[in-house]
């Protein structure tokens, strides 16, 4: 018998017809701006006329990411405890919303526009992963609100909605491989999660490598999150390069190093330089796995100097003497203070006021000085090599001359002509 | 009146118009009126999530087909959607076969072929509605004409769902990790203006009030009845001559046809679609909503889609750092204590049968 569909189309029809109707008539009656028409720029509803004033904080504090992210929510809260014991900002005490970003860029999104629009926070600190940061971008963007993203990242970005106190790539990849040549490395193996990071990363490596005449033997990626490694570990070992450079992130780290460390390979004979193994990491890891290996960054939590002092010392006061002080906590508490010292000189909570008076203003934070360059919104940075050591700790082997400025586009390097190219 | 003269009152035709106009009242009228522009925004992607719920209850609820894998059909419709509105706002700026922001960072410097067409707003609409609905046949009949049933056809369309997501990480050309994001306009309207942003929270309603009018359409019809059948009697249905496989292929292609339409929607609300929003996860969180509000009612599925998705973003901001716990306990509670869903709750009361309604 074949399937007959006796459905009352009757009545079907008119259901459907009467919903049509009513949309289409409350749809196009609520008919707004079409494209090239100007938009209406929209109200800011941040009030400034208590005694306080609104900040959001948005972190994973769910999800994968939560691990990572949680530690900058730290370093953010305690950043907002010390400008409110000192005075506030304006007079005015700092007051944190805080939202879970739950490691789903959707989220992100969300919660960005909620703390915008329902909060009316001045700025929002927080964002860790590029896919975090560019759906929270447009958000950002056609609310004229701020961000301050306070972790590395691929860079080819600048968003006047958006301060980026982390490094970008001419900050921490081109001095990671600058040590390496100098130490004599002329062949490369390039492992990474698949993601934007990694993929931009490795195209400005191996443009790098073109240039400087290092040899690329190999590049591969696995999805986030994976733990299979044995048939990269050994590529890699049969490869026979003289470093490896891994932009792995999350889990994959802990399952790469183990694997590499259980075929025999020692940071003497292949070192691996990474760029997302931080101290927190570390110890999920396993410093015997990966002592000796080598990281690039900005700052680590053994960096001398008397305001990193202060801060780690602030730091395991509040949180507990077990805690340790990593380069995007520090980035996330510098950017704080940032906002603050920018709005005390625009004299005003206002977005484009605070764009205005943003070139120039500086933090003498953790890691050193740090300087807003207001045209890419980005800031100076240290670039420093670090070595993992029994301790679980990082210590920096090798570090630029002061601090390098940001060239999010790459437009200071010749061989990376194309790479940055939007025309 | 206590619930079930209500129950007994919404089965009758005026019952049902009534039915409709009320939701069309809440939806059109109210919501609008009460919610400020950023919890209407809210509202019109849970609406999202109600839409594919409605899909899940036909297939799952009627049909007993565990869908587990909608994340599939809905990131169809997203990416659809979300390379059209890229398309569009690349030729806004740069004129005929421009590249696509995204693209240019990726290295990207030709238009891949497959994207051309996506220009054509009538284009993207016709694969939306066609893509996922033609994939779901093909898979449907494959996979229920060999008799793959319960836990394997579970197994199997989340398998889907988790390798789909992979793919389009692996893909450059569609965003990887990232997934599209940064729209402008909407078939030529700007979509930062909050009265654009209404008029898509009245789409979105719309679309949700029509879906549910064709899952009723679909439930009372004859067709509805076989559904049931083949779903409590798969064996017996077909002894009677009917082909229970093309039974089931139906209303799993209506409710891929349903996410589909819903990714579609939730693209220009949202403003961004990315492979963490259709993998596994969000496909349990799917059935999640259907399971919470009562797979097999009519309305059932929408108020689960809404109460999950709004309680995850009550809990949430209530609780940033412990509202999974909290929200895991609801869970439990809901399930443990009304196994039949929110929508069992009216039956939970006992109702006295009067002689004329017991002999009725």
């Amino acid at each position: 018998m074949p399937l007959r569909l006796k459905l009352k189309a009757r009545d079907l029809a008119r259901t459907l017809a009467a919903t049509a109707a009513i949309t289409g008539l409350v749809a196009t009656a609520a008919c707004g701006t079409r494209a090239g028409e100007e938009t209406a720029a929209t109200e800011s509803c941040v009030d400034t006329s208590g005694d306080t004033v609104k900040v959001g904080s948005l972190n994973s504090l769910s999800g994968t990411m939560a691990i990572s992210e949680t530690t900058v929510r730290d370093a953010i809260a305690l950043a907002v405890k010390e400008i409110n014991a000192a005075g506030g900002v304006q007079g005015k005490t700092v007051e944190i919303v805080a939202e879970d970003g739950a490691s789903e860029p959707t989220v992100f999104a969300e919660k960005a526009e909620k703390l915008i629009r329902e909060d009316c926070v001045a700025a929002v600190f927080g964002g860790w992963t590029s896919a975090s940061r560019k759906a929270m971008l447009p958000v950002f963007e056609d609310n004229d609100s701020l961000l301050y993203y306070p972790v590395q990242y691929e860079g080819l970005e600048a968003s006047e909605n958006i301060f980026y106190t982390g490094a970008t790539t001419n900050q921490q990849i081109i001095p990671a491989l600058d040590y390496l040549a100098e130490t004599g490395v002329e062949s490369i193996y390039l492992v990474g999660s698949d993601y934007v990071f990694p993929r931009t990363a490795n195209a400005i490596i191996n443009a790098y490598a073109e240039a400087h005449g290092i040899e690329v033997l190999g590049e591969d990626y696995v999805t986030l999150g994976s733990t299979e490694f044995s048939t990269i570990v050994n590529q890699v070992k049969s490869a026979g390069a003289d470093a490896v450079f891994n932009t792995l992130n999350g889990d994959s780290n802990v399952a790469f190093f183990r694997e590499y460390a259980n075929v025999g390979l020692t940071a003497e004979d292949m070192p691996v330089m990474s760029v997302s193994i931080a101290e927190e990491e570390v110890g999920g890891i396993g410093v015997e796995n990966i002592e000796g290996q080598l990281a690039a960054w900005n700052y680590y939590q053994t960096v001398d100097s008397p305001a990193n002092t202060a801060f780690v010392e602030a730091f395991k006061a509040e949180y507990g003497a077990d805690r340790v002080t990593s380069d995007p906590m520090e980035a996330a508490y510098t950017s704080v203070y940032l906002w603050a010292a920018t709005v005390e000189k625009a004299g005003s909570f206002a977005v484009a006021d605070v764009q205005a008076a943003a070139d120039g203003v500086s933090f003498e934070s953790p890691e050193g000085t740090v300087v807003i360059d207001g045209d890419t919104h980005h800031v100076t940075k240290t670039a420093r090599i670090g070595e993992i050591r029994a301790d679980g700790l990082l210590y920096t082997v090798w570090e630029s001359e002061g601090p390098i400025e940001p060239d999010p586009f790459l437009e200071g390097y010749d061989w990376a002509a194309g790479l940055g190219d939007t025309e | 009146m206590s619930p079930a003269p209500v129950r007994m009152f919404l089965k009758t035709r005026l019952g049902t118009w009534t039915g409709f106009g009320a939701a069309a009242i809440v939806l059109f009228g109210l919501a609008p009126l009460l919610l400020s522009g950023f919890r209407l925004g809210l509202l019109a992607q849970f609406i999202c999530y109600a839409i594919v719920a409605v899909g899940i209850g036909l297939a799952w609820g009627r049909g007993g087909m565990l869908t587990l894998g909608q994340g599939v059909f809905f990131g169809m419709g997203a990416y659809l959607m979300a390379m059209h509105l890229k398309m569009a706002d690349a030729e806004f700026r740069n004129g005929p076969g421009a590249v696509p922001d995204f693209m240019e960072l990726a290295g990207i410097r030709e238009l891949p072929a497959y994207w051309a067409p996506f220009s054509s707003p009538a284009f993207t609409i016709a694969m939306i509605l066609l893509l996922p609905t033609a994939f779901a046949v093909l898979l449907g009949l494959a996979v229920f004409k060999r008799r793959v049933k319960g836990a394997y056809f579970a197994i199997l369309s989340q398998a889907l769902a988790g390798a789909f997501a992979i793919l389009l990480i692996g893909q450059q050309s569609l965003g990887g990790f990232n997934g599209l994001s940064r729209f402008q306009y909407f078939f030529g309207f700007t979509l930062a203006d909050p009265v654009n942003q209404q008029m898509l929270y009245f789409i979105a309603a719309g679309v949700l009030l029509a879906v549910v009018a064709i899952a009723l359409q679909l439930r009372r019809s004859r067709y509805g009845e076989l559904l049931v059948a083949v779903r409590d009697a798969e064996e017996r249905v077909r002894f009677l001559g009917y082909d229970a496989a093309n039974v089931k292929v139906v209303a799993y292609a209506v409710a891929a046809l349903f996410a589909s339409v819903a990714g579609a929607v939730f693209v220009p609300v949202v403003g961004i679609i990315s492979p963490a929003s259709i993998g596994i996860v969000p496909s349990i969180m799917f059935i999640l909503g259907v399971a919470i509000g009562g797979r097999a009612s009519l309305v059932g599925p929408v108020v689960g889609a809404l109460a999950v998705a709004w309680a995850q973003t009550a809990l949430s901001e209530q609780f940033p750092s412990a509202w999974t716990y909290a929200q895991g306990l609801l869970f439990i509670a809901i399930i443990a204590l009304l196994p039949g869903g929110i929508a069992s709750v009216f039956k939970r009361f006992p109702t006295k049968r009067t002689p004329v309604e017991a002999a009725a």
